[in-house]
């Protein structure tokens, strides 16, 4: 189907039920009970899930097939969100122009960051987009005010032209990012028993521009131009002494992941009109880093794992606190209760940084293939139990 | 001139603590082949041994002063110091006021420790992998070790201040001829740049005149041929990860006064020192040092109101501005050596 192989065909499926079932699979436990709080099931955070899951995938399309590890790619990011609210500003609120252009500009940075950076390679390479990237924070920061809004952030206003809405009537307020007449925020509430889930038309958008990311992604990781990119990764001298140019390659590899990213950033401002500089801070780019390996470099569902896992602990362990702690260890006996409590405090709620920095150092350390490989390992092991003949059988090492 | 003379002035103390992270980032990789993102953490780690060191020294026991009397008539309860008690009062506060330098002595066996721990639990296992793995394994630490430290210390700045002595400006346009008060800097930044000096003078001491820096020489330029003459090459290699990091904690200890430290201060500073690294060359120490003091003095002019006037903005991007023409042009740096991490 849709010219993928058989597997392919299922695991996108299998992404697309996901996504689509996902604010029945998010929230599992009932409003009100105890555990509650770790419903994930509500827009803003399903909206993160998918959109951080689309940088994510493009990021994996330039580090996990050719092995260029970009530190600055929150910048392409930061020009998406830019671009796109530009274009509500100025055209319309409905999403798709601004989409079109956020890719576009992101784009076309992305070609001329990665014309000059990909002269170089390995750790200069890492150096070079982060410099750019750090020049275009704190150029947006402050000589760019004007056009980027400096700390405040670009905000929308009343009084901007959107030319195209011209003859529609505000009433007074900001409008606010549509499709054709159906608005980012609107949501249904459907509730079963003591279940209440929601259903969001920007999250519904949001997921459907991402299925269609990540089938460009299979196909490009499918695509002789895929092969040509691991290649790169495995040998590059090797090409090189073949008489093949490997530049262009690397080149479109890092525009496509540039775009990746500006459409995230257009998909951010879109489910909140606002961009900040902060969004190109290269703090920002190290998450989609953490991201893509916390999932499996190289894998095609690893960035979305990794990218849902980091979004997930984000909003769900830092908002634990120590009453919440003192509640789940009531049952035991006071002493060891506040010993328990103790302990686990300095990883929950401010600390949740602790744990994904623990987290993500021992991926790094032991499972260096990330969440998918972890999988792989448990699959094997019980594999192993039924037929020994099939543990024997050579592996297929993700994006080698 | 003089305008000149105090860009260049102002540019030396942030120069410096550059030229130190950047030396210690170099000698790490010069020796192990290891990109270390956590050494801005361990420059955070030193600065927060000022404060520590500065805590235990005031911490204080409740003394009733029968003499005065508090608003309520009642007899004033005075906090005092311990060390009041074990050095006398004059003592005592002289000791206080000076925390700063002292930490030097607290800082040095505490992050050779830190530096060793880090090197024997950690980044030897990552030897053989990329690089990339390393600058991963490294950044996750860095992320740990300043939560840690946020975690004990919180999240806002801790004022460290230097020693009474030096919290004066110095005018230094009246030794050059220069009018009163148009040159003037403060003593603590001078105190820093020579602490600074000092450093790396030490440094460079150490690896040229003794046996055990010229062993590490040869172990720099070919570790093989050194392990085959029986030296144990690791072990030194251990040492100089121990050395770098106790450079990088001295830098951070001396930068208290000049800036509050707080928890992200080492991030801030390691984007900056991995450009200088680059400019200055991977792997050359002369080089780092170099770069250093060389975009400091570079990033102090880009500040002046007549250059941000004729440029905007120059004064945010300039580093990196040079980072990207040298890579782009020397890839090897001003000092590197040829052939090393040249593509």
């Amino acid at each position: 189907m849709f010219g993928l192989d058989k597997k392919d065909t299922m695991l996108l499926l299998l992404v697309a039920a996901l996504t689509a079932l996902a604010p029945f699979l998010l929230n599992p436990f009932p409003e009100g009970s105890a555990l509650a709080q770790f419903n994930a099931g509500y827009p803003d955070l399903m909206q993160r899930f998918v959109i951080f899951g689309i940088f994510a995938i493009g990021f994996n399309i330039l580090f996990g097939l050719t092995g260029y590890l970009s530190f600055g790619h929150a910048a392409f990011l930061g020009v998406g969100s830019y671009a796109a609210v530009w274009m509500f500003k100025l055209l319309s609120m409905n999403v798709l122009p601004a989409i079109v252009l956020a890719v576009v500009m992101s784009g076309l940075f992305a070609l001329l960051i990665g014309y000059v950076s990909l002269r170089r390679s390995g750790i200069y390479f890492s150096i070079l987009t982060l410099a750019f990237a750090q020049m275009m924070f704190a150029l947006a920061y402050s000589v760019l005010t004007p056009i980027t809004g400096g700390e405040t952030g670009l905000q929308l206003a009343l009084d901007d032209p959107r030319i195209l809405d011209g003859g529609v009537e505000t009433g007074g307020n900001i409008p606010v990012p549509g499709l054709f007449g159906m608005e980012m925020r609107d949501s249904v509430q459907l509730e079963l028993g003591a279940w209440v889930f929601t259903f969001n038309f920007g999250y519904y958008f949001a997921a459907v521009v991402m299925l269609i990311a990540f089938y460009i992604a299979i196909r490009i990781f499918r695509s002789p131009f895929g092969m040509m990119l691991r290649a790169i990764k495995a040998n590059q001298q090797r090409l090189n002494y073949t008489g093949l140019n490997t530049r262009p390659y690397t080149l479109a590899a890092f525009v496509i992941s540039g775009m990746y990213a500006g459409l995230a950033g257009a998909l951010m401002a879109s489910m909140d009109p606002l961009a900040g500089a902060e969004r190109m801070f290269w703090t920002a780019s190290g998450e989609v880093v953490l991201m893509t390996i916390l999932g499996g470099v190289g894998t095609l569902i690893g960035p979305i794992l990794g990218a849902g896992a980091i979004k997930y602990m984000e909003n769900i362990i830092s908002k634990i606190n120590s009453d919440i702690l003192h509640n789940w260890f009531a049952f035991l006996p006071d002493g060891l209760e506040d010993l328990l409590v103790t302990l686990v405090y300095p990883f929950i709620g401010k600390g949740w940084h602790l744990t994904l920095g623990i987290i993500f150092m021992l991926v790094v350390i032991f499972l260096p293939g990330g969440l998918v490989e972890g999988g792989q390992r448990v699959a094997r092991l019980f594999k192993s139990k039924k037929t020994d003949s099939s543990a024997a059988k050579p592996q297929t090492e993700p994006g080698e | 001139m003089d305008a000149i003379i105090l860009q260049i002035l102002n540019g030396l103390d942030k120069g410096s603590a550059y030229a130190l992270i950047a030396l210690g980032l170099t000698l790490i990789f010069g020796t192990l082949g290891v990109v270390n993102f956590a050494h801005g953490a361990l420059f955070m780690i030193g600065a927060f041994c000022a404060v520590t060191l500065s805590r235990i020294l005031t911490l204080s026991h409740v003394v009733v002063d029968s003499t005065k009397t508090d608003f309520l008539g009642r007899p004033l309860e005075v906090q005092v110091p311990y060390v009041y008690d074990i050095f006398g009062e004059a003592t005592g506060a002289a000791v206080i006021d000076w925390a700063v330098p002292l930490s030097i002595l607290f800082a040095i066996p505490v992050m050779l420790l830190v530096g060793v721990a880090m090197e024997r639990g950690l980044i030897k296992y990552f030897y053989k992998r990329p690089h990339a793995d390393q600058i991963l394994v490294t950044f996750g630490l860095a992320i740990v070790l300043q939560e840690i430290i946020k975690y004990f210390y919180g999240a806002n700045p801790i004022p460290t201040p230097a020693p009474a002595a030096f919290t004066g400006s110095f005018d230094f346009g009246a030794i050059l001829g220069f009018d009163p008060n148009t040159i003037i800097y403060p003593y603590w930044r001078l105190v820093y740049f020579a602490f600074a000096a000092v450093i790396i003078g030490a440094v460079f001491a150490f690896l040229q005149f003794t046996t055990f820096g010229m062993v590490v020489r040869a172990g720099m330029a070919d570790r093989e041929t050194v392990g085959l003459l029986g030296i144990n090459i690791d072990r030194r290699f251990t040492i100089m990860f121990g050395l770098a990091a106790a450079v990088a904690g001295l830098a951070g200890v001396m930068y208290t006064p000049i800036n509050s430290p707080n928890y992200h201060m080492g991030m801030d500073f390691l984007v900056l020192s991995f450009v200088v690294v680059v400019v200055g060359g991977m792997g050359s120490l002369p080089g780092a040092v170099l770069a250093g003091f060389l975009l400091g003095v570079l990033e102090s002019f880009a500040s002046m109101r007549e250059v941000i006037d004729l440029i905007p903005g120059i004064n945010q991007v300039v580093i990196y501005l040079v980072a990207i023409v040298i890579l782009l042009t020397r890839p090897r740096g001003l000092l590197g050596r040829k052939g090393v991490m040249e593509d």
